[in-house]
């Protein structure tokens, strides 16, 4: 039953997305891969159109997914599950909120959950580097390929500007300009 | 007069999705703005709330925020009208979207692009991380767990949903170890 497993996957991805959207790449990734809805490189596109349009990243790939999957009912379901966690938890607490913020089991859980947000866009870095420099698998073929060496100059390229918090959106447009541009000049595909 | 609230909850929280790019706290201000400023639903001591809810429960930001500002200006149905609202505009503009990103997917100059923009997206992400590491205190324990949730799911490819649940498990822990030493 597809609108249950999408609803499901994406109940699972609200209930523990903490700290924004780019932790739960990894999550997201391992997951739409192995149902087969998106590839790794479709989920790192996504990022860019997510980070183009309005709405958090978590309910902008439910929609998206969903959509693909399952058409507007699929969306529908997708997008709901995202949701609901969130919506139940701040209705629950929203009547003790001081007593549930200050708990100690809270706080607690809280001081690991920051770290690992932490770590886990460290692995979003690796899952992603490994889709966009080896999109075939790792090996030492593919150093030296015009994509190859492509990718790489246009991250060294990005990677400056990034760091100096330029828009996201310039960010996007300037490496869709410099893809285009290499792509045709080294007729990669 | 309630169905009039409800609707104006809606709105503005349409207006809130509609306008936040990117998600996550960006869109504090612009919560602030239209719920104390404009229409004096809250005052400035909830919105510091709704930053410190946001950051201790699970979920998107913006659900989160709408969700708790919905519910206390209208309880469940409120809720229900603003989340609904906050949720909306990314719901049309990206269903809409994923008909037209099929259509051209198969051209090469879109995908010329997205080779790029991949690319680009790392970057982001490396910015993300650095930001963030700055952004919290460390110490031994932040820095193990830190360091166990990048291997296990960057090396040892470990399920991402349990690596959570066993740092907040870690975290717990050396938070009541701290506190027995403290004694």
């Amino acid at each position: 039953m597809i609108y249950l497993d999408l609803f499901w996957t994406f109940f699972k991805i609200g209930a523990f997305t903490f700290g924004g959207g780019y932790a739960m790449i990894p999550l997201i990734q391992s997951e739409v891969t192995a149902h087969g809805w998106m590839t790794a490189e479709e989920v790192v596109n996504f990022v860019a159109v997510s980070e183009s349009t309005p709405g958090p990243f978590a309910v902008n790939a439910s929609t998206y997914v969903g959509a693909q999957t399952a058409g507007l009912p699929g969306a529908f379901c997708a997008t709901f599950g995202v949701v609901l966690p969130s919506f139940v938890i701040i209705l629950i607490v929203a009547g003790c909120l001081n007593r549930f913020r200050k708990s100690r089991i809270v706080q607690g859980c809280l001081s690991g959950l920051r770290p690992a947000v932490i770590g886990l866009i460290g692995a979003a870095v690796v899952t992603t580097g490994k889709t966009v420099f080896f999109p075939d698998g790792v090996s030492a073929a593919v150093l030296g390929t015009p994509a190859f060496f492509s990718a790489a100059v246009i991250f060294l390229l990005m990677l400056f500007p990034a760091l100096k918090k330029v828009h996201p959106i310039l960010i996007i447009a300037a490496s869709a300009v410099l893809g285009i541009a290499s792509g045709y000049l080294f007729h990669i595909l | 007069m309630e169905r009039k609230k409800y609707l104006d909850l809606f709105l503005t929280f349409l207006k809130i999705g509609a306008f936040t790019f990117g998600g996550g706290y960006a869109m504090i201000p612009l919560i602030q703005r239209e719920t104390v400023d404009n229409h004096g639903w809250i005052n400035n001591d909830d919105v510091l709330e709704i930053v410190a809810i946001a950051e201790s429960t699970p979920g998107p930001v913006a659900i989160n925020s709408a969700t708790f500002v919905g519910h206390k200006i209208g309880g469940f149905w409120g809720a229900v009208s603003a989340t609904t609202g906050v949720v909306l505009p990314s719901f049309v503009i990206i269903y809409a979207i994923s008909f037209v990103l099929r259509q051209f997917e198969e051209l090469k100059v879109i995908q010329y692009a997205f080779s790029g923009i991949r690319a680009g997206v790392l970057a982001l992400i490396i910015q993300a991380l650095v930001s963030m590491y700055r952004q919290y205190p460390k110490d031994l324990p932040a820095y193990l767990i830190m360091a166990g949730a990048f291997a296990a799911v960057a090396l040892f490819d470990v399920n991402v949903l349990l690596v959570i649940v066993c740092c907040a498990l870690a975290g717990l822990l050396s938070a009541k170890l701290a506190e027995r030493r403290a004694l």
